[in-house]
């Protein structure tokens, strides 16, 4: 008799990913409904959908969920924490989402220590609007928007968002991962258990940044794209962790 | 409880607590301000949700999560604070979530002013978020009226998953008056929240989706379709309006709201000149009751609409009296309330306003 040694998460509907071949949405999406489920915090969980590719989230992740207005994912996920204080509230949004858009709203919920998971997910670019430049968006980096490269003078530098919340009181964790090989692959799986055991323990806001691919709209293949990650995007946002109040508490 | 002296923005805050809010999310603007205070204390106080959000756009957007989690929710402003709200109300109405929605309205445009106007009457019944989709909006002209009106809103929203918006201006929210919080509201059968977003382990087998997405074409037409058919439900028993001194009247003043009051007023020093004069007054703005036009004799010689804005509510009065009689305009703005003396001139001197 044959054993089943590896299946689809519990954490994830039967729904088909929406995602473009070779993205890494979807490893992302595994180990965020892993995580929930060793955790067994599945049944309590509501995630948020945020704009952007992950837009349709809320058809993927195996709980309750909204969808939220571009931007505004952290103040919805406020809303919901603080009248179910006792159930796993996570937002999953992309560079444009959180780091432009939605920045007012990550930043408060941040600052008051909303006990709260962030996955923030960094691919330095607009994937679900056609490739336009990201306040990640790597300088030279051409996108639709920036086809001679994003420059400095004219657009700024790219948004480092880890190092700004590493600043913020309310942050009880925050970690740069990154998904581009296998050993990466199980580091960012660790911390985003530990995010939501955080937040299961009350302990206060808490975000992943998952540095991550966009193959179609960088133009690359999938395997290209995982090196573009470790070559060009990891000197501008190093991996590592930035806050960890729990280990103060223990 | 007996009669108590109570200012506007409070008693707004108190009726809500008495209405069962489980949570309050909003930003600071004049001239509501006083709705946040009262609740930061006496809801953190009654063991339930206050918090003051980053902006108005961060407060409507907390509302939609717990209006999703199945709480009952609320938020207040005032005109370019309502204007940011706009967004997230579009996704609470698309979403189908009930929440109440309070807004103190002060002139505009812009930054505009601080002093009482009815300059958002567009902005409360013609949306402002983007799409089809109508707000219950009540428009009061008391404070009690105010009270009783909020009391209810929860039961109201809930019972059709539809945001409730009470409209008031900055008039009713800073003056005082003798009010009783006792008044009984309609009695609604309503439903367990069986969709809301509280954790699949609360309703095992079922994942619960709050959501205005429908990117299918015939899908998000057939969700514009059951929203209308809502609506429709909302306009047959919803509507409400007071018609006063309506046997015969020579003229017939169309006002809601602290214009309506000074209206009434109006109609009294006519009454001394001989002059007939009777009013309708909305008490929902949408639905907006057209039916009361029907009652409107041939013989009256017009109707004036009287707002406080340059006229917003006058299309209303256009559609609803469908070219029947002749429709005149009264109207000041950005603060400048009139005396009922200007009321009684623009009947005197009744004109029929041109419409371009």
């Amino acid at each position: 008799m044959s054993e089943i040694k590896y299946a689809k998460s519990k954490g994830l509907t039967d729904t088909p990913l929406t995602y473009c071949p070779g993205c890494a949405h979807g490893i992302i999406h595994k180990l965020v409904a892993e995580s929930l489920v060793e955790l067994g915090l599945l049944d309590k969980a509501i995630a948020i959908a945020s704009v952007g590719c992950s837009v349709f989230s809320y058809q993927f992740f195996n709980c309750d969920a909204q969808q939220a207005p571009h931007g505004r994912a952290c103040a919805e996920a406020t809303g919901i924490k603080r009248v179910l204080p006792d159930n796993i509230v996570f937002t999953y949004q992309g560079d444009g989402d959180l780091a432009s858009i939605g920045i007012a709203e990550t930043i408060h919920a941040a600052n008051r220590g909303e006990n709260i998971t962030v996955i923030f997910v960094n691919n330095a670019i607009y994937g679900m609007t056609g490739g336009q430049m990201a306040p990640t968006s790597l300088i030279g980096q051409k996108t639709t928007t920036s086809q001679d490269g994003r420059d400095f003078a004219h657009h700024g530098n790219p948004i480092h968002i880890s190092e700004m919340f590493a600043t913020i009181e309310g942050v009880a964790y925050l970690e740069r991962v990154s998904v581009y090989d296998p050993k990466h692959v199980i580091q960012a799986k660790k911390a985003i258990k530990k995010a939501f055991q955080y937040q299961e323990e009350k302990r206060g806001f808490t975000m992943i940044e998952v540095i991550s691919t966009c193959p179609v709209n960088w133009g690359m293949k999938p395997t290209d794209a995982m090196d573009w990650v470790k070559d060009k995007m990891l000197p501008v946002f190093p991996l590592g962790l930035f806050k960890d109040k729990g280990d103060q508490n223990a | 409880m007996a009669k108590v002296l109570m200012k506007g923005n409070e008693a707004i805050a108190l009726a809500a607590i008495k209405g069962g809010v489980d949570a309050f999310y909003g930003y600071p603007i004049t001239p509501q301000n006083e709705v946040p205070e009262y609740l930061s204390k006496h809801l953190i106080d009654a063991g339930k949700v206050f918090l003051q959000a980053e902006s108005e756009v961060s407060a409507i957007n907390m509302v939609y999560g717990a209006a999703g989690a199945g709480k009952r929710v609320m938020t207040s402003s005032s005109s370019p604070g309502i204007a940011l709200k706009q967004e997230g109300i579009s996704y609470i109405a698309a979403a189908e979530l009930p929440c109440l929605i309070v807004s103190v309205m002060r002139g505009g445009p812009g930054l505009g002013g601080i002093q009482p106007s009815q300059a958002d009457y567009y902005q409360a019944t013609r949306g402002g978020g983007n799409g089809d989709y109508n707000l219950i909006v009540y428009a009061p002209e008391s404070i009690q009226e105010t009270i009783d009106t909020v009391k209810g809103a929860f039961d109201t929203a809930d019972y059709y998953r539809n945001p409730v918006l009470v409209l008031v201006d900055g008039l009713i929210g800073q003056m005082m008056e003798s009010v009783d919080f006792d008044r009984p509201t309609k009695k609604r059968d309503l439903k367990p929240k069986d969709w809301a977003t509280t954790g699949t382990r609360n309703h095992p087998g079922r994942r619960n989706v709050a959501n205005s997405l429908h990117l299918d074409p015939a899908l998000l037409e057939q969700h514009n379709i059951h929203l209308q058919k809502k609506y429709k439900e909302i306009a047959e028993n919803e509507t409400q309006y007071e018609m006063i001194n309506m046997e015969n009247p020579d003229y017939v003043i169309v006002a809601y709201g602290t214009m309506a009051r000074i209206a009434r007023t109006a109609i009294e020093m006519l009454q001394e000149k001989g002059i007939k004069v009777g009013m309708i007054r909305p008490i929902t703005i949408w639905p907006y009751p057209e039916k009361a036009f029907d009652a409107i004799p041939a013989t009256t010689k017009g109707i004036l609409c009287c707002e406080l804005s340059m006229g917003q509510m006058l299309d209303d009065v256009l559609i609803a009296n469908n070219g029947r009689h002749k429709v005149g305009f009264f109207g000041r703005a950005g603060g400048m309330v009139p005396d009922p003396e200007e009321i009684v001139d623009a009947i005197v001197n009744f004109t029929q306003r041109v419409v371009k």
